[in-house]
């Protein structure tokens, strides 16, 4: 019975939301206190019903109910109880049901915190967060319930989860992932309700700008982990393959990192409105674009789901009304919103303009690579597909023209700087730059471009922002008052830079410099690769618990040193895939990475050695930015009310 | 003027949305690889079952067949008598056992008979990621100086191979 209780919580919660999409919204229309009231306890309400039938979802895994055809289909009674909850995301329809719940969450969330927001914004953000769960409810109800049930021949054991995903990576990116995707929609939600009820005052940007970070932290650390897992399970040793379902994750990330520095814009100067509306807009239209490119079957990919068309037409239709419908709004309503902007080309929205700019270009070109094949079948110039040369020789240039503004935008001021400060600044920062990318790149031996100009870029970047922190630290009696002093939002603002600046540094260098070998290896053998000595012991067999291992055992020295101990494994699991987890030693400096391939005969075996210099660089960076955002987020002025004057002086005449 | 500036954006999600409307007709799988009149990829791997290694002068002194298999694959299975049968009618095929066992691929061909002139043994998968392959099976034609001329996705049976691959076979077998 408890899957038929799951799916019959998750249909109450669709009526439920129907009710949320519109009463709320009616009544701040009409100006009916108790319709926009009941906002709060619907949102509760479908979160407590949501919760139910994902609980009832694991509990037919932890259970083996092998009758509800999902869990025939990814669950296994040899799972370990890790997996078997995790195996509730490990498809469509479950990964669904964890986006819904997240989608509740985020509503629930929103109506928990909004207490001191003008009822009918909260009304109206309510109710589009409303709309939006209908939409996906309606998805998951008719095109992949994941309740359905296999009777009477139900299988007496599962098919088991995919071995890709029976991982610790797997367990903590796709919930992490979608909290960031669906937070967007709050933002989202936000840009509507202003265009909706014609205000766009500071409370409204003092409300939307923390959510809108939590968001993209959450986004950001989940594009992390994704990258991180993509490197250690697939065996490849790569971090980033441009493959469309990176893209659909990477694309919300750029727009939303553009719309988190124009709500700040919005926010100290009231300008950019207009941007700021667009990019909320754009940033959840991509999030759902994702979900449409990965679930439809319009374009191939490494991790694509099982597609099917006709759930390619019920995204795709969703699509066209929520985006569609916002961006026609947005035409209609923008007017009314729009304030006249004065600031020189030297000023702080100078530089957030440009870098928001590239940052749309970035995406767009982005958007362009992962579509133009299917551009190019619609139109009939054949088939073909886009690949990482295409993206790289654009992504490269752009982010690096990206740093050098955004090293400088950083310590400028509001409105317009002296030409005097800015070009000291710029000097100073190309005084260690410039030695950075002659000097720096020769710790691995050897001087290449594209990590000379990485490396110029994060010393750039770390420079003046390190530059800018003394001087705001120096109006105190001490240092140590000043630096107390400063803010959380420019903390948060410190630290996100300087994870671009890690980062950059770790794509460069490690592009630059990974070293990798294909060799033979019998027991006993040894092979030198970047300086360090691996040593193969031979493999042993061992059993896990759902899976056959044959384990490695290498022993790596540096000038005679014991360095690690690695044990790379090839796993035969029960449906009979084959798995290699790589054995990884990781360090700040460099990863020894080794792989194991296929026995070549009764002890010799293939073998890939790699070294990669610096490649952790690229995770922390990500961990530094998301950290930075939430440190933002705990700003004073975020917990301290919004004077009501200021919030009626700022406010723009309505419609 | 100014404010049907602000429809842009919108005018722009719609012909992107037409276009997603449309590619749902097609099927992505359809997609020949981009090797197509290409060389193949260089590589250097293991013969399936000893140690001699292969690259691409295998391909050399006519045309060939290149057949992506694996003993995971069920639609393998189906196709794997044809090969055999087509073999049998002097089609020099190669085989590439992709990210297999080669203790079971080995034990496949002594159980249904081996088609393969040369089985090139692609654990990890690297001729098939540079070839662009999608899933087993697919099978490519590779001229006399090593470049690509068709792909098909899918199983091979005697009416593709009469229809469709024959043709091109017959084409570059003949100087």
């Amino acid at each position: 019975m408890i899957p038929e209780y799951g799916h019959f919580a998750l249909i109450l919660a669709l009526c439920l939301s129907l009710v949320l999409a519109v009463v709320p919204m009616l009544g701040a229309t009409l100006g009916r206190p108790l319709w926009m009231a009941s906002a709060r306890p619907l949102a509760f309400g479908q979160l407590v019903l949501v919760a139910i039938s994902f609980g009832c979802l694991a509990a037919a895994f932890l259970g083996d109910d092998f009758s509800v055809r999902y869990v025939a289909q990814n669950g296994n009674s040899l799972l370990p109880v890790y997996y078997k909850i995790s195996a509730v995301w490990g498809a469509h329809e479950g990964s669904l049901l964890l986006w819904v719940l997240v989608l509740a969450g985020w509503t629930a969330a929103v109506a928990a915190f909004s207490r001191e927001l003008p009822p009918e914004l909260v009304a109206r953000v309510l109710a589009v967060m409303g709309m939006i769960a209908v939409g996906f409810h309606l998805f998951l109800l008719l095109t992949s319930n994941p309740f359905e049930r296999l009777l009477p021949m139900a299988p007496a054991e599962g098919r088991d989860l995919n071995p890709l995903l029976q991982d610790f990576g797997l367990i903590v990116h796709p919930p992490l992932l979608y909290m960031g995707y669906v937070g967007l929609s709050v933002p989202f939600a936000f840009a509507i309700a202003a265009l909706l009820g014609g205000r766009m005052d500071v409370a409204w940007t003092r409300w939307t700008r923390p959510w809108t970070n939590i968001a993209w932290a959450f986004l950001t650390i989940g594009i992390t982990l994704g990258s991180w897992w993509a490197y250690y399970e697939l065996g490849w040793g790569g971090w980033w393959f441009w493959d469309p379902v990176e893209n659909a994750s990477f694309m919300p990330w750029l727009i939303a990192t553009a719309l988190v520095h124009s709500l700040a814009v919005t926010e100290k100067r009231g300008l950019f409105r207009g941007w700021t509306l667009l990019l909320a807009i754009f940033a959840f239209a991509l999030s759902l674009l994702g979900t449409f490119m990965v679930r439809s079957g319009v374009l191939t990919s490494v991790h694509a789901f099982a597609s099917d068309p006709t759930r390619g037409v019920f995204v795709l239709a969703f699509l066209g009304v929520v985006i569609g419908g916002s961006l026609l709004l947005y035409g209609l309503r923008a007017p009314a919103l729009r304030v006249p902007a004065s600031f020189g080309w030297r000023s702080r929205e100078a530089f957030v303009l440009a870098n928001n700019g590239l940052l749309a270009v970035i995406t767009a070109v982005i958007l362009l690579g992962t579509l133009y094949p299917l551009v190019a079948d619609v139109m009939g110039w054949g088939k073909i597909s886009v690949g990482p040369p295409y993206f790289n020789s654009f992504f490269v240039p752009l982010t690096l023209a990206l740093a050098l503004l955004m090293g400088i935008g950083a310590l400028l001021q509001w409105k317009d700087s002296a030409p005097a400060p800015m070009a000291r600044a710029a000097g100073l920062g190309a005084l260690v730059a410039v030695p950075a990318a002659g000097l720096l790149p020769w710790l691995w031996g050897s001087w290449q471009w594209g990590a000379a100009l990485a490396l110029a870029a994060t010393a750039w970047i770390a420079a003046l922002t390190v530059r800018d922190l003394w001087r705001k630290s120096a109006f105190a009696p001490s240092r140590w008052q000043g630096l107390q002093r400063l803010r959380g939002g420019y903390w948060g603002m410190v630290c996100a830079h300087l994870g671009i600046a890690v980062a950059i540094a770790g794509a460069g260098v490690a592009s630059s410099y990974s070293v990798q070998q294909d060799v033979r290896m019998e027991p006993g053998d040894t092979q030198v690769v970047a300086g360090y000595e691996f040593r193969f012991d031979g493999v042993t067999a061992r059993d896990g618990p759902n899976y056959h291992a044959q384990i490695g055992a290498f022993d790596v020295r540096r000038d005679g040193h014991p360095v690690a101990h690695l044990e790379p494994e090839k796993r035969r699991y029960q449906g009979g895939q084959v798995m290699t987890e790589a054995g990884i030693d990781a360090g700040l400096g460099r990863d020894l990475y080794v792989v194991l391939g296929e026995p070549l005969d009764d002890t010799a075996w293939a073998v890939r050695l790699h070294v990669k210099p610096l490649v952790r660089w690229l995770w922390l960076g990500g961990a530094l930015i998301a950290i930075g955002a939430v440190v933002a987020v705990g700003d004073r002025r975020y917990r301290r009310p919004v004077p009501v004057r200021a919030a009626v002086s700022a406010n723009v005449v309505g419609p | 003027m100014a404010r049907i500036k602000l429809f842009v954006p919108l005018i722009i999600f719609l012909v992107l949305a037409a276009l997603l409307y449309l590619g749902l007709g097609h099927d992505p799988r359809e997609l020949p690889s981009v090797l197509v009149d290409r060389p193949l990829p260089a590589f250097a791997l293991p013969a399936l079952g000893d140690d001699k290694a292969l690259d691409q002068t295998l391909f050399r002194g006519g045309p060939h067949l290149l057949n992506v298999w694996g003993t995971w694959c069920g639609a393998c299975r189906d196709e794997h008598p044809f090969l055999v049968e087509l073999a049998a009618g002097g089609i020099p095929i190669i085989g590439l056992d992709y990210k297999d066992d080669p203790a079971a691929a080995r034990r496949w061909l002594a159980d249904m008979g081996n088609p393969y002139q040369e089985v090139i043994a692609d654990g990890e998968g690297r001729l098939g990621l540079d070839l662009g392959v999608y899933g087993a099976p697919e099978t490519y034609v590779v001229d006399a100086t090593g470049v690509i001329r068709y792909r098909h996705v899918g199983i091979l049976n005697a009416q593709i191979w009469r229809e469709r691959i024959e043709p091109v076979y017959r084409k570059w077998l003949a100087p």
